[in-house]
C-alpha cells in the first residue's frame, strides 16, 4: 500500500516536471522542472531497491548537471523572448501526434514482447547496494568502466579545447 | 494493488514520449538538451525497474554506464552550445543554417 501511494505520488510529480519543461516559455522553469523529474525519478529508484543508484542520481543528475544547465542558462541569458517564437500550431499538433503515436507503440512493442518467468532466475531479492553494484562492475565489467574513466577525462579535455580556442569570429583566424 | 513493473514502463515510456516531444517542438538549444536527459532518465527508469523484476543486478551497472555517458555529453554539449552563442548571440537552432546549401 505504502508503495502505491509513494509510486502515484511521485510518477505524477516525474509527469509534471516533465511537462513543465517542456511547455514553459522561461528556460530556468524548464530547469526547475527537469529537476523535480530528476528526484522524484531517484525516489522511485528507492521504492525499486536500487539505493545506489539512487544516490548518485541525485549527486550526477541533480547536482552536477543541472548546476551545469544553471550555469549555462546564466551565460546565455533567460530574457530572449526571440527564442520561443517560431513554433506554428501545425507543429505543435503534429509533435503532440508523434510524442502519443510513439508512446503507444512503445506499449506495443513491449506488451509484444513481454519478458515472462521473472522469478526463475537471477536473484528474487535483489538489493542494489553499494557493495553488490560494486562487485559486479568491479567484477565482470572492469574494463568498460576504466573506458568510461577514459570517456570522462576526453570529456572534460574537449570542454577545456571549446573554452579554449572558442574564440570571437575576428580572432578565428589567429588562433585555428 | 501492488506496484507491479509494468507500471514504471509505462511511466518510462511516458517519460520518454515527452522527452521526444520536447526535442521536437523546442526550438532553444538549451531545452532541447534537457530533453534528451530526460530521455535518458527515463530509459535509466526502465533498467532499473527490470534489475529489480528479473533479480539481475546488471540493469544497475548499466544504468551507471549511461549515468557516466550522460555526464560526459552534457559536458561537451554545453560548451558547444555556449561556444555558438558566443560567436552567433543566440541558442535558437532554426538560426543555424549556415552550413546549408
Amino acid at each position: 500500500m505504502a508503495e502505491l501511494i509513494v509510486f502515484i505520488i511521485f510518477a505524477a510529480v516525474a509527469l509534471v516536471g516533465a511537462v513543465v519543461m517542456v511547455t514553459s516559455s522561461n528556460t530556468v522553469y524548464s530547469a526547475i522542472g527537469l529537476l523535480s523529474a530528476m528526484f522524484a525519478i531517484a525516489v522511485l529508484y528507492i521504492a525499486l531497491d536500487a539505493h545506489f543508484i539512487a544516490a548518485v542520481q541525485v549527486i550526477v543528475y541533480a547536482g552536477a548537471v543541472m548546476t551545469l544547465f544553471l550555469f549555462a542558462i546564466m551565460l546565455i541569458g533567460v530574457d530572449r523572448p526571440e527564442d520561443y517564437g517560431g513554433v506554428s500550431v501545425g507543429q505543435k499538433v503534429m509533435t503532440a501526434v508523434v510524442a502519443v503515436g510513439l508512446f503507444a507503440v512503445i506499449l506495443l512493442a513491449g506488451k509484444a514482447a513481454w519478458v515472462t518467468g521473472s522469478s526463475a532466475f537471477g536473484t528474487p531479492d535483489l538489493n542494489g547496494t553499494i557493495e553488490n553494484v560494486a562487485d559486479e562492475l568491479f567484477g565482470t565489467w572492469t574494463i568498460v568502466f576504466l573506458s568510461t574513466v577514459m570517456l570522462l577525462t576526453i570529456a572534460a579535455l574537449g570542454t577545456i579545447a571549446l573554452a579554449y580556442f572558442g574564440h570571437g569570429p575576428k580572432d578565428e583566424e589567429a588562433t585555428l | 494493488m501492488t506496484v507491479t513493473v509494468t507500471w514504471y514502463l509505462i511511466l518510462a515510456a511516458g517519460l520518454f514520449s515527452i522527452g521526444v516531444g520536447g526535442v521536437l517542438i523546442r526550438r532553444n538549444a538549451l531545452v532541447m538538451f534537457m530533453s534528451i536527459e530526460l530521455m535518458l532518465n527515463s530509459v535509466n527508469l526502465t533498467f532499473v525497474a527490470l534489475s529489480k523484476n528479473l533479480g539481475l543486478i546488471e540493469g544497475q551497472v548499466a544504468a551507471l554506464f549511461v549515468m557516466v555517458v550522460a555526464a560526459a555529453e552534457v559536458t561537451i554539449g554545453l560548451a558547444i552550445i555556449v561556444a555558438i552563442f558566443r560567436r552567433r548571440s543566440s541558442a535558437n537552432v532554426d538560426e543555424l543554417a549556415e552550413m546549408k546549401g
